[in-house]
């Protein structure tokens, strides 16, 4: 008969498809599994990074399948389309059902579906002091709510519910993560992801985007970074990274402020984010240079691009440039100045001069041994800059979840059924049972709880 | 006393707790596990005064943070959130044995915490990005998340150890009967489920302020959705194809992998959530 029923559904053999829970448990469970691997392959790591790690096998496997970006994978995307299109189509398929119970057109009890319940609670009672019915039926309405009495042969039954409406909530806990979905697609496909760098004192309104390779944006206003600053704890850790910036709109400055980590500028549905910070250049550099004849050491303040003349008529040296890192058969040196020697035959040759290792130039046994002693150094601001239009949607989908589990997990709709069996002589049985479509253990107490209750109101 | 210290004479107490819960259970003794809730309140109310005092603590230090930064206070309150759901349920539920298999949990949490030279327990000022009122919000609700799943997992185990027919006064007749155990299970999976839910949600709108993405796919997010599909299929086997007993019992079982592995084993894989 089931299959009959579903050959007989107008939309066919593809709704049949998406509108089974398998269909959920498999494709729940192929998110989950396939989820892994993106966690122990390392994401968009770039070609020549998985030939390396991985041999050229493995790369090619990896190419061909989206591995090195695999969450915006092609497959990885189906599975989440298909999610949608399951929950879609499953909660069509219930909701049909399920509205007739959330939403009825008259209410119905059968107190045979109470009779045959296997929990129920018993207690004998005297009718000696007034009408025990309508006290019982008063107490239920204010327990439970709207009560029901029926009059059947040799007893009376009393009907109360509460909770009819929860059955909606796993409809409110799928409607949000299609809302989350649609979010994410409005925030991939009109939002953007990009980065800026700005060294202290400049201004721009170009910054880099995410996807694709060096690809530009430029923005309705520009944005300069007027200082950056970090400070650290006693122990040597960071504690706070603050980039202080101006926004320059038609040459008008609009807003100064700072942008903090955890505390970013919003502006015209642009955020500003503090991610990266780093020296941009230096300058009051203070060098020390060591003769290797002599054995004297000389001080000078220098500049970039300057040349100076070397003491003892060994010729001249200019600075040249300041790197973050420098990489010397391969270990990183960390900030260095690279600079130039001419010697008084007019050869030329590179010195390179790490900060944190001020005897390394000592090595390269020249007539002079070069170490930066102190110089002040100049910060670039890397901010991250982002559009996500979606993102209400997103936050919708976040509140949405929480009440549709709220209601899901922790409310139900429950029927109470009291059954008063006339035994005569002023004597009466009382009968309480309870259904409802979620947590029977906790139905149980309180069924037990309520008929503890009646039995006392009694006396 | 200093926090470390009352946290270390917790875990004993913890200990103890377990000892007179396994114990009532192999000797049918009731009234070792009547004491046995009684000392696990007692350690719940140290773990308690532990949490605060290294509040108090940091504010002492100049530091001034939530005691929630690095593994060791993690694990302590990952304890605490485990005892207090523990407790609640005992006393809703009114099943005195049931602890059996959880409180071992919580004195295993509070002890590798306490005893593993690995895990420093000094107090440490907190990095820019984690400055903020959404790691309270975000770390309590992952935890009561976790807690849930970890006694899910607890009663699990009880009804995978309980045979289906057991005679009056056997060894393993003392646990509740088997549909109570399950019934459990399942209420605490849709506990932690609803945390859980909260946990990553927090998470995600901290992420979105503080970088400007709520979800990036680092690795500890990626296992807590692992672990949130997981259960989200436990729970749609159990409601929709009607499955309980022994295969959900298997199931809360690997969920709980999952969250061990969100927890410990994604500091192993480079990420934004690593406790170094």
């Amino acid at each position: 008969m089931k299959k009959k029923a579903l050959k007989q559904d107008p939309a066919g053999p593809v709704w049949t498809f998406f509108c089974s829970v398998r269909l959920t448990v498999v494709v729940l469970l192929a998110l989950a599994f396939t989820s892994i691997i993106g966690t122990l392959i390392p994401q968009n790591g770039g070609d020549v990074f998985y030939l390396q790690k991985y041999g050229q096998g493995w790369s090619k496997v990896f190419m061909a399948l989206d591995i090195d970006d695999m969450y915006h994978s092609w497959w990885f995307l189906t599975l989440l389309a298909m999610l949608a299109v399951n929950i879609v189509v499953c909660s069509i398929q219930r909701l049909r059902v399920t509205w007739k119970i959330i939403f009825p057109k008259k209410i119905v009890f059968r107190p045979d579906r109470f009779r045959r319940l296997k929990d129920r609670e018993t207690f004998a009672a005297s009718v000696d002091n007034g009408e025990i019915v309508d006290r019982f039926q008063g107490f239920l309405k204010r327990r439970v709510g709207k009560v029901t009495r029926q009059t059947l042969e040799g007893s009376t039954v009393l009907f109360a519910e509460k909770g009819r409406w929860t059955r909606i909530g796993v409809y409110v806990v799928h409607s949000s993560i299609l809302l989350l979905l649609v979010g994410s697609v409005i925030g991939g496909v009109w939002g953007f992801k990009g980065r800026v760098s700005i060294p202290e004192g400049d201004t721009t309104d170009v910054i880099e985007l995410r996807q694709g390779v060096h690809e530009h944006l430029t923005l309705d206003f520009a944005i300069r970074c007027n200082t950056f600053d970090v400070s650290f704890y006693d122990t040597g850790a960071p504690n706070e990274f603050k980039s202080n910036v101006t926004l320059i709109e038609n040459g008008v400055e609009v807003l100064t402020t700072d942008i903090v980590v955890n505390h970013p500028l919003r502006y015209k549905g642009i955020s500003f984010y503090q991610s990266n910070y780093g020296i941009a250049a230096a300058k009051s550099i203070s060098l020390t240079m060591t003769s290797k004849e002599s054995g004297l050491a000389f001080q000078q303040d220098i500049e970039f691009n300057k040349a100076i003349t070397l003491p003892e008529n060994q010729g001249s040296f200019v600075m040249e440039h300041f790197v973050k890192g420098y990489n010397f058969q391969g270990h990183n040196l960390g900030e260095s100045f690279v600079g130039k020697v001419t010697a008084p035959d007019g050869t030329e040759s590179e010195i390179v001069i790490p900060v944190k290792f001020p005897t390394f130039d000592k090595m390269r046994r020249g007539t002079f041994a070069f170490a930066v002693d102190h110089f002040e150094k100049l910060y670039y601001t890397g901010l991250q800059v982002n559009r996500d239009p979606g993102v209400w949607f997103v936050y919708s989908g976040f509140i949405l979840m929480i009440i549709g589990c709220w209601i899901t997990f922790f409310m139900s709709h429950q029927s109470y059924c009291v059954e008063i069996k006339d035994l005569g002589k002023n004597k009466v049985m009382v009968d309480v049972s309870a259904t409802s479509n979620r947590n029977p253990q906790s139905l149980k107490l309180k069924t037990a709880k309520l008929a503890l209750a009646m039995k006392e109101l009694k006396s | 006393m200093n926090s470390p210290m009352l946290l270390s004479i917790t875990t004993f107490v913890y200990a103890f707790a377990s000892v007179l819960y396994i114990g009532s259970w192999t000797f049918k003794k009731k009234f070792l596990s009547t004491l046995g809730i009684g000392v696990l309140i007692t350690g719940f109310l140290g773990n308690t005064a532990g949490i605060l005092l290294r509040w108090i603590e940091s504010y002492q230090m100049g530091y001034g943070h939530a005691p929630f930064s690095n593994m060791y206070e993690s694990l302590v309150f990952f304890s605490w959130t485990v005892a207090a759901l523990y407790i609640f349920v005992e006393f809703k539920y009114r099943e005195r044995i049931i602890g059996v298999f959880a409180t071992p949990l919580i004195f295993l949490a509070i002890a590798y915490a306490s005893l593993s030279p690995n895990i420093a327990d000094k107090i440490t000022p907190l990095i820019p990005a984690l400055k903020s009122n959404w790691l309270i919000a975000h770390v309590i609700t992952c935890f009561l998340g976790y807690a849930g799943f970890a006694v899910a997992f607890g009663f699990s185990i009880m009804y995978l150890v309980k045979p289906e027919n057991t005679q009056e006064g056997a060894f393993l007749s003392k646990l509740p009967a088997l549909a109570v155990i399950d019934e459990l299970t399942y209420q605490m999976v849709m506990f932690g489920f609803l945390f859980l839910t909260i946990g990553i949600i927090t998470g995600a709108v901290w992420a979105n302020s503080a970088w400007g993405t709520y979800w990036s796919w680092d690795p500890k997010e990626t296992w807590s959705l692992i672990t949130w599909l997981i259960y989200a299929v436990m729970l749609h086997l159990r409601m929709m194809r009607g499955w309980n007993g022994k295969q959900i019992a298997w199931v809360s079982i690997l969920g709980f992998m999952a969250v061990l592995f969100t927890y410990f084993g994604v500091n192993l894989l480079p990420g934004l959530h690593s406790y170094a």
